[in-house]
């Protein structure tokens, strides 16, 4: 038999381990984009070159286009993440706190 | 070309040693705790350490041995600024919360969270002072030749110049005076770099892509395509990859800075501040890279010696005359500093937090002892770098940085992950995994064309031949695989049940951090 107070207890590590669910999935979804985007470019550096050296415009090859957005995509998988945590997770672990 | 006689690069750099002598002076009066050593006191902003972060992350060699590669190869030199900062996201994303929340001083109290303190960290210690050595000489003999190229002062007395002026600022400034030598050398670099990057673009009308193909004009178009001199190709350059992004994420001197700040979410800004100023710096030298070709041209690089580290420094002379290129000589030099001060401030937290405290002494020692312990680790380790520093002199060392992240990658990178991930983890896996991944990476480079061409000069056609023979140059791909398999094959055959107890009152802490209430009152 639980007591009223093992039950609250109990409810709140129900609700850390749902939160901490949540994030997981968050960071591994985000973590997969960011791999899956790195190592499909190195694979093609690495395996496909001629196709990375296809000259789209004068001064840019696709591999210099990728390359540039690479970088910038990383950023912004940083920034995404950044928000999500500022707007939904820090609340929500406020909310469990108080 | 030197800048010993250029009064303008001699003015920028001892303007540069008053100031951060000076603010060691007074970060000092302010470092008495091993908080405040190891940790600034946990008060530095994101802001702050988001440029220290920038600050401690790149080094000499990327803007001057990233541009040299781009001014030689083209294309290839973008290779290594995209595998500098795609481990950032992953830090950003798995790391720096749990590490925050965990920790205090160095990551292997994150992996000893929930494991026996002591075999865990002898462990992290070998696989971090790996790592910290590794990357220390590289960068320390880096330094010793760059600076007798850029202002002529001898390889040995430019080692010993070097390791004083860490020595100071980490032995007295401790983490405060470190961070501000890391703000302020990140912030003339990347002035340095747009300033230099500015005055290429206003010879192509501003624009990039007229400068890319004026370069294919100049030395074909080969120049914007892949080639397979600098990364390696097929396996290699995935392995590459490998050990660039998770070592980035698991560099002890780059994890340590997630305690400087007084929270979760300043740590969380910070790691994005340091991706968006790293990012932008390395989009910055792929303009600076394509400029000398263009304007400088790689013959004339190649002649300046250093094996292309010239191309910058000589691109700053074409557009910005003598002034500019003593600014980009001194802010080279900066850059140097900043980075072996934090990798030697890591190595001391090792040394002291992980090896002293919780070994020697079991978790407890008074603040004093630790203190005293701190300054004469720093005192050792600034030595033992000059000495290797200088011991190395001449010899082939630019394969110890990515060595440095490799061991990194396959050491530290799969014990930190499993520790805050999964729950049937235990002592002998982490201990496994640590020790396999640091010994695992050092053997295959020892058998690859890395060590046994380019370091013992043998000919690659015999050594292939041989049954030991590694056909790749970079380890990671191998090594870091096989240490998540020895960390979940030793830890599914033995059994911690304190450990598993642990891993609710984990992710709690992980959730709410060490102080609930500072949470709650925000």
């Amino acid at each position: 038999m639980l007591s009223p107070d093992r039950i609250t207890l109990h409810e709140e590590g129900e609700a850390i381990a749902r939160l901490s669910r949540t994030r997981a999935r968050v960071a591994v979804a985000l973590s997969l984009v960011m791999i899956a985007m790195y190592f499909g470019f190195m694979t093609m550096f690495a395996f496909a070159k001629p196709t990375m050296g296809t000259i789209l415009a004068p001064g840019l090859s696709l591999c210099i286009l990728l390359g540039a957005g690479v970088i910038v995509g990383s950023f912004v998988l940083c920034l995404v993440y950044v928000v999500w945590a500022n707007r939904f997770y820090d609340p929500a672990v406020r909310r469990l706190m108080n | 070309m030197q800048a010993a006689n250029n009064p303008l690069a001699v003015t920028f750099f001892f303007v540069f040693m008053a100031l951060t002598l000076g603010i060691t002076y007074w970060a000092a009066r302010r470092t008495r705790t091993t908080e405040q050593f190891f940790a600034a006191g946990g008060q530095i902003t994101a802001w702050q350490n988001g440029w220290a972060l920038a600050g401690d992350f790149l080094s000499a060699a990327a803007l001057l041995g990233i541009a040299g590669i781009i001014t030689s190869n083209g294309f290839d030199g973008l290779i290594y600024s995209i595998g500098f900062l795609v481990g950032w996201p992953i830090i950003s994303f798995l790391i720096v919360e749990p590490l925050r929340n965990l920790g205090k001083f160095t990551f292997a109290d994150v992996v000893a969270y929930r494991l026996r303190q002591r075999p865990v960290r002898m462990a992290a210690a070998i696989g971090t002072l790996t790592v910290i050595l590794l990357y220390l000489i590289a960068q320390m003999v880096a330094t010793g030749s760059l600076i007798k190229l850029l202002f002529g002062l001898p390889y040995t007395a430019s080692v010993i110049v070097v390791g004083t002026a860490m020595l100071t600022y980490v032995m007295f400034g401790g983490m405060l005076a470190t961070t501000w030598v890391q703000v302020i050398k990140a912030v003339l670099l990347s002035l340095g770099g747009l300033v230099l990057a500015l005055l290429v673009l206003a010879h192509f009308d501003m624009n990039p892509l007229t400068l890319f193909s004026a370069a294919a004009d100049k030395y074909g178009e080969r120049v914007l395509q892949p080639g397979s001199k600098v990364a390696g190709s097929g396996w290699d350059a995935i392995s590459l990859g490998v050990g660039l992004m998770f070592g980035t994420a698991a560099l002890p001197h780059i994890l340590m800075r997630a305690f400087t700040v007084p929270d979760v979410k300043e740590a969380r800004m910070s790691i994005l501040y340091a991706t968006g100023i790293i990012g932008s710096f390395h989009l910055l030298v792929f303009v600076i890279g394509f400029g000398a070709m263009v304007l400088v041209g790689p013959e004339v690089v190649t002649k300046a010696g250093g094996g292309g580290n010239m191309a910058a420094p000589l691109l700053a002379l074409t557009v910005g005359g003598n002034g500019f290129f003593g600014f980009i000589c001194a802010v080279a030099f900066a850059t140097m500093l900043a980075v072996v001060a934090g990798l030697t401030l890591s190595g001391v937290a090792t040394v002291c937090h992980d090896l002293w405290v919780n070994v020697v002494r079991h978790g407890a020692a008074p603040e004093r002892e630790q203190l005293t312990v701190a300054r004469i680790a720093t005192v050792a380790i600034a030595v033992l770098a000059v000495v290797l520093g200088i011991v190395f002199e001449g010899q082939n060392v630019a394969f110890m940085a990515g060595l440095a992240f490799a061991v990194a990658a396959a050491a530290n990178f799969p014990a930190l992950l499993l520790a805050i991930t999964w729950k049937r983890f235990t002592t002998a896996g982490a201990v496994a995994s640590i020790l396999v991944g640091t010994f695992a990476s050092l053997l295959l480079i020892s058998l690859s064309p890395t060590i046994q061409v380019d370091v013992l000069g043998r000919n690659l056609a015999e050594v292939s031949q041989a049954w030991w023979f590694v056909p790749m140059k970079n380890p990671a791909l191998i090594s870091m695989p096989l240490s998540f398999l020895v960390a979940i094959a030793v830890s599914l055959v033995t059994v911690e049940a304190g450990a598993e107890g642990t891993f609710r009152e984990m992710r709690r802490r992980i959730m709410f951090g060490a102080r609930r209430e500072a949470y709650a009152g925000r």
